[in-house]
């Protein structure tokens, strides 16, 4: 018995050891650097790993920062931690604090239960990018909210809702990163990533529909019918295909309540955001 | 008993409903105003070459194919063309469309109207499939593809059986049986001017077995015809899927991603079958096919012979539908699309138009899935749909695809089978539409 016990102690320890001598020979063989710098930084950044930056990842994200010259480290910045973080990560590297304006996601469409009333049924998979492909949408819109929830489900901040009054998704300001996925995964394409502007007001078309007035407004009380109303007041607004399209240049603390008393159908929406975790 | 041919993975048995299938094909006459889409295949739309105001006969070109893969297409009335605009298709979308006022019928004088069967073949194989092209012949069992384009198959792929798809496997429709019954010959005179224009010898034509008067008809008159047979298959969805024909007739598997023609094969629809019967011996471009009018909601449903534009609602009118439909389906309730709007015209793919009432449109909230694998065993792909959907469900679509989601049908046996009620082929489509766009 005792015999057997240290034969086995014996066998043991002699592979362990050998284990042990081949292991240390492959680490030390393909070894690699890491940059302590590098996880430093990556400690910063928010580790949502959205894409957002368009690295992929946050660790790629640190990566090209401590590669990055100070031209290059410019070009650089995370909309998930927005200015916040980049300040952190500037000063981790000796860089300036590079400037970026807040922005936010908003839906060009209020085609909701009030606006544009269910004509149909739809009782598919609920998915916006299957219902798309299949028919033109439970209001009849071609260009509008499909309202089954694509972006909510995608959002990685769990930034956007369904708004149950309206039955249009919400994106909540405080949340929203600007990260974009919901403009990646919106078939239609309704989504828009814009600056939240120097005092929170923002001024924009909800609306996508490029049919001409009437028939937009057969489906949708808030249409776009592109009376170019809006482009009388301000200049800078354009109308092609029956669609108004206000740039980011035009200032919402100056036209902003003009151009939404303006429009006739309330397709123009002028909203302030207060969301601050951006600054 | 000798044992009948049919595909060997999957497949499922829903329930036939072929009620129709004794009614005989009606004209359903010429409605008012006919509105017909420039774009009723796969590909480009076609050029309009009519203006507002114009008149054309029955058969006129109005729009012209400008690509290969493309369809010319036809006036089916004579009248004025009073618009040429945006109108709501049956999906809900905007389509470009022609809408033609009717008065009267006055065929293009070209037109052969003479009731004979034209049995003799005198034309070549190239003037065969330009005829063919300038009819606007379509694939008419759904997916459309313009049947010119498929008859010129690609350099160093060799075809050598011609399948003429009688299966008609979808629950409801009986359009391609009441045709095989009424227009046997025509149907076979057919397959041998699709032989004749690829350069082979051998065409089959294959029939589900609950078609047995149409199949004793065909072989009786095969008996005539040298190089045509008549296979008889055993009745499982989805046969007449284009794959799953050529597994049960000739035995040869279509590798993934690949065309028939790598089997040697070409599978064309009867009722295309049919309409290349008319536009090469007869002379008559595609504008007007039959249309199973069916669906528990109608009281007088049948089979009528259409002219294409027509509004789907004119014909369910004819059939004398009890109360409001709840829902409308373009094709067949397995892969048919489910019509937003009533008014939507018939086009040269639209094989039947089914109307339910609200008793029997349900779909139960799907639970969670319990490993039961029905949904492997049916799949005619031989793919397993749960995997997929929890792929899909995950947004991996990378993953989705090494498990080749994209060999996927989209037949719906899955979701049909599904005891949980998830809708499987959704989630199927769902990857594959991700997939292809990410390309």
């Amino acid at each position: 018995m005792n015999e057997l016990i240290t034969a086995n102690v014996i066998v043991l320890s002699a592979i362990a050891l050998i284990a042990a001598v081949v292991l240390y020979y492959i680490a030390q063989k393909f070894k690699t650097e890491d940059n302590p710098l590098e996880e430093k930084i990556a400690a910063l950044l928010p580790q949502a790993n959205c894409g957002a930056c368009g690295k992929a990842g946050c660790a790629d994200f640190a990566r090209a920062c401590v590669k990055a010259d100070n031209e290059a480290f410019a070009h650089l910045y995370c909309p998930a931690g927005g200015s916040k973080v980049m300040t952190a990560v500037a000063k981790e590297l000796g860089f300036s604090t590079p400037e970026h304006e807040p922005a936010v996601a908003v839906l060009h469409c209020n085609g909701s239960c009030r606006n544009a009333p269910d004509k149909t049924e739809y009782i598919g998979l609920k998915s916006c990018r299957l219902a798309n492909r299949a028919f033109v949408g439970k209001t009849g819109c071609p260009n509008g909210c499909l309202r089954l929830g694509d972006c909510v489900t995608n959002c990685p901040f769990g930034a956007i809702r369904m708004d149950e009054e309206t039955g249009l998704p919400r994106v909540d300001p405080d949340k929203c990163t600007a990260c974009g996925a919901c403009v990646r995964i919106c078939p239609r394409g309704l989504y828009e990533i814009r600056p939240r502007g120097k005092s929170g007001v923002m001024v924009y078309v909800a609306c996508s529909n490029r049919q001409k007035g009437a028939v937009a407004r057969k489906n949708c009380a808030a249409a776009c019918i592109g009376c170019k109303k809006c482009a009388q007041i301000c200049p800078e607004i354009t109308v092609a295909d029956n669609l108004s399209h206000i740039p980011v240049s035009v200032s919402a603390d100056v036209y902003g309540e003009k151009l939404a008393a303006a429009c006739p159908t309330g397709a123009i929406v002028c909203r302030r955001t207060k969301g601050e975790n951006n600054d | 008993m000798t044992k009948l041919k049919t595909f060997a993975i999957g497949g499922c048995h829903p329930d036939k409903h072929k009620t129709t299938s004794d009614r005989p094909i009606e004209d359903a006459g010429i409605p008012e105003t006919v509105c017909i889409p420039v774009c009723q295949h796969i590909g480009r739309p076609a050029k309009i070459l009519v203006k507002k105001g114009d008149r054309v006969k029955t058969g006129t070109l109005i729009a012209d194919a400008d690509d290969v893969i493309s369809a010319d297409v036809h006036s089916s009335v004579s009248g004025e063309v009073v618009k040429i605009e945006e109108n709501i298709g049956k999906t809900g979308y905007p389509e470009i469309m022609i809408t033609v006022k009717t008065d009267g019928d006055d065929w293009e004088e070209s037109i052969d109207r003479s009731p004979e069967t034209v049995a003799d073949i005198t034309l070549t194989g190239g003037e065969i499939i330009r005829r063919i092209r300038k009819a606007g012949i379509v694939g008419m069992g759904g997916a459309g593809f313009p049947t010119a384009a498929k008859l010129s198959p690609p350099p160093g792929k060799k075809i050598d059986t011609l399948i003429i798809n009688g299966i008609e496997c979808e629950p409801w429709l009986t359009a391609d049986d009441r045709l095989m019954r009424e227009k046997t010959e025509e149907i076979i005179i057919g397959a041998k001017i699709l032989n004749k224009a690829l350069g082979i010898q051998n065409a089959v034509v294959a029939i589900d077995e609950n078609k047995p008067q149409a199949a004793a008809l065909m072989q009786k008159l095969t008996r005539r015809y040298v190089g045509v047979n008549v296979a008889v298959c055993r009745t499982k969805y989805p046969q007449g899927a284009e794959r799953q024909l050529i597994a049960a007739v000739t035995g040869r598997e279509v590798p993934p991603g690949c065309l028939p023609a790598d089997a040697g094969c070409l599978v064309q629809n009867a009722g295309t079958a049919f309409a290349v019967y008319e536009a090469v011996q007869k002379n008559k471009p595609l504008f007007e096919r039959v249309v199973t009018v069916s669906g528990d909601n109608l009281d007088h449903p049948g089979n009528y012979r259409v002219r294409l534009g027509t509004p789907a609602a004119y014909l369910i009118e004819k059939a004398a539908p009890r109360e409001e439909a709840a829902e409308i389906i373009f094709g067949g309730p397995m892969m048919g699309q489910s019509g937003v709007n009533p008014a939507a015209p018939v086009t040269k793919t639209t094989s039947g138009i089914l109307c339910f009432g609200a008793q029997s449109v349900f779909r139960p909230q799907p639970t969670e899935c319990i490993r039961c694998g029905r949904c492997t065993e049916v799949c005619p792909q031989g793919l397993e749909p749960f995997a997929i959907k929890n792929l899909t469900r995950r947004g991996d679509y990378q993953a989705a695809k090494k498990i080749h989601v994209l060999d996927c049908i989209e037949c719906g046996s899955c979701s049909y089978v599904c005891p949980a009620r998830i809708p499987l082929t959704d989630y199927c489509k769902l990857a594959k539409y991700e997939i292809r766009k990410k390309k």
